[in-house]
């Protein structure tokens, strides 16, 4: 890329929030907080994932969906049933009257493994399913809702609606999808110990690496055509399509985008919590995702990290005191964004903090800070 | 019901549309030419506005025809007429708020219109000379870089104006375009519409007898969906009928 466009692409402002994330994530994190606390910041951001897709769906293009439970969920589950396929094996699963297969299948009387389930043998398939099968339903959603031009309130709705049947038919089907437990008991990828402390560390950069390259495309997609023509439907949907375009592709598009970030971080929980479950696919998972995007400032896809860290973090702690508390601090929470600061974190921090810094930067450079860089550069060139 | 082919610009024959059996338009059919400024003038519900969504595919016709340069209207989808080359300004201003005047006006520029195209298209030379162009002919030059919800009424409709111009559509339809204007706005819109529909054909919904009477080639006089005249503003402003039902007396 030339060096314009990466100019476009990350504005200054953008690239010093870029490099603060990164900065916090990947050296003072790690250095900070032991493996056990690290490996729940992990799963925090798996969240973010689904945060940041839910600031292109609904920040920029107004598309509230109530159900990317079902694309974490979906994305999980791939992950999930190919660990478990490999912590079944014969020798695992001897005692088993029909080894070889799951134990939930086992329990659940299945003398065969669903066809269904063979694929997930291969790491490769597994790999592209994580990303291809969320982001084909979405697909169908899309594809079923916006081309009749179901929005808004109603498209939200169905969502929802989406996330309660996925819930109910993996609860239901227990014998094919471990029902309530979920898949659990995950052990190996490839044979390497996922559950060691060295695993959990490789799992968290790769993680925040991942969460990278989704904050990258969101950022090229938002400073794209793309981005704009996402605002530009918000407001005033009937002058896009009267200016030529087909609005449905657009929605489809961003909303397949969203699902695909939900499901690569919803593989990654798998990973570091080491199993999935349908709590983390119904209706309230799914508004929870909602609630950590609007915390963090749905217009801000950095804010939406912030909110997913922010938001797990409360929960954790307030849950390990006062485990009873946790869902009316999560009402008021909500309550106290929408009332009180509507653009979330990233809204206060552009109101107050950014004016302020702008204002200390200014003086700074036109204090001593001149000689201070003229010193910086003459001590790079000796 | 399909029409025969012609030289018109657009033609609509026997076009009828009905809302749960109230017929908002009814058997109407007029035809534009080419190069041509026809104004639309009628009372409250005479289905002016009808008429402009049907033609540009916001509403479904229940029968008839609307043939654009001989190609059928009716069947298309709102992108595909646009396309085509139909413009539509809306009556009240519709604009993007949180984007700029420039963003708004590159939003209209017809390239990258697929999502691919979108996530992929560039701010070349191209666009910024047209953006200019438009901008300098819809007395926006110097604020290409405001918010566009912190226009003027007057400004908003001048954007939305110029967002069509930059789509350099062969027919333009304006549907009340200077409600809501001063007189100074008022005399300015008229100058940039003389200047903008010099090559193309161009559908004006308007109240005003006065600025009808400035721009127009030909009036139609709607009432109750169905025309009631149809002439130059001489003619129809004398029109016994129209003064009864419109004008007043």
């Amino acid at each position: 890329m030339s060096y314009a466009g990466f100019k476009t692409l990350f504005p200054k402002s953008d690239l010093i929030g870029f490099a603060v994330l990164a900065v916090i994530l990947v050296i003072v994190l790690p250095l900070a907080v032991d493996i056990f606390r690290l490996n729940l910041i992990g799963k925090y951001l798996t969240y973010a994932f689904v945060a940041v897709g839910l600031v292109l769906c609904w920040g920029s293009g107004g598309i509230l969906s109530l159900g990317q439970g079902v694309f974490f969920g979906l994305g999980g589950y791939g992950m999930a049933m190919f660990l478990k396929l490999e912590a079944s094996s014969p020798e695992n699963t001897a005692i088993q009257s029909t080894p070889g297969i799951p134990d939930f299948m086992d329990w659940n009387q299945l003398t065969e493994l669903p066809w269904f389930w063979e694929p997930f043998h291969s790491l490769t398939f597994t790999v592209l399913a994580i990303v291809l099968v969320p982001s084909l339903f979405a697909y169908i959603i899309g594809v079923a809702m916006f081309k009749r031009r179901v929005g808004g309130v109603y498209f939200a709705i169905i969502t929802q609606a989406v996330a309660a049947i996925l819930t109910i038919l993996i609860i239901g089907q227990q014998g094919y999808t471990g029902g309530v437990n979920g898949i659990t008991d995950l052990r190996t990828l490839n044979g390497w110990d996922i559950r060691s402390d060295e695993a959990k560390y490789i799992f968290y950069f790769l993680c925040v690496f991942l969460l990278f390259v989704c904050l990258g495309v969101a950022q090229y997609v938002r400073k794209s055509k793309l981005g704009r023509l996402l605002v530009a439907m918000r407001e005033m949907e009937d002058r896009v399509r009267f200016s030529g375009y087909d609005v449905s592709n657009f929605k489809i598009f961003v909303f397949c985008l969203g699902a695909a970030f939900a499901a690569v971080g919803g593989a990654m929980f798998t990973l570091q919590v080491g199993f999935m479950s349908p709590t983390l696919v119904g209706i309230v998972p799914s508004i929870e995702m909602v609630i950590f995007c609007a915390v963090g400032g749905r217009l801000s896809i950095l804010g939406a990290v912030y909110g997913a860290l922010v938001v797990n973090w409360a929960k954790t702690t307030l849950s390990e005191s006062f485990p009873e508390l946790w869902l009316f601090a999560m009402g008021a929470l909500f309550i106290a964004v929408v009332m009180a600061f509507p653009n979330g974190l990233a809204g206060l921090y552009s109101k107050y903090c950014e004016p302020y810094i702008k204002q200390k930067l200014k003086s700074f450079r036109a204090g001593r800070g001149g000689d201070v860089m003229a010193e910086g550069v003459a001590h790079e060139r000796q | 019901m399909s029409a025969s082919n012609t030289d018109f610009v657009l033609a609509v024959e026997g076009l009828t549309v009905s809302f749960d059996g109230f017929k908002a338009v009814n058997d109407l059919s007029f035809y534009v030419d080419k190069n041509e400024i026809r104004v639309i003038v009628g009372p409250n519900g005479a289905g002016k506005t009808t008429v402009l969504d049907l033609i540009c595919g916001r509403t479904k016709a229940t029968d008839g025809s609307i043939k654009f340069r001989n190609r059928e209207l009716t069947k298309m989808k709102e992108h595909q007429i646009v396309r085509a080359g139909v413009g539509r300004k809306f009556q009240t201003p519709s604009i993007y708020g949180d984007l700029s005047v420039f963003e708004n006006l590159e939003i209209s520029f017809p390239r990258g219109r697929s999502v691919f195209g979108a996530l992929v298209f560039k701010r070349d030379a191209e666009v910024l000379q047209r953006v200019d162009e438009i901008a300098d002919m819809i007395f926006l030059k110097d604020l290409l870089h405001t918010p566009a919800e912190l226009l003027s009424h007057g400004q908003k409709q001048w954007l939305e104006i110029g967002m069509l111009l930059i789509q350099d559509p062969e027919l333009l339809m304006l549907d009340e375009p200077v409600a809501g204007m001063s007189v100074a706005e008022r005399r300015q819109t008229a100058d940039l519409l003389r200047r903008i529909t010099r090559d193309r054909s161009v559908i004006v919904i308007e109240h005003d007898m006065q600025f009808v009477a400035e721009i127009a080639d030909k009036v139609t006089v709607l009432h109750q969906g169905k025309i009631l005249a149809e002439g130059s503003a001489e003619e129809v402003k004398k029109d016994e009928k129209v003064i009864e039902v419109y004008l007043g007396h």
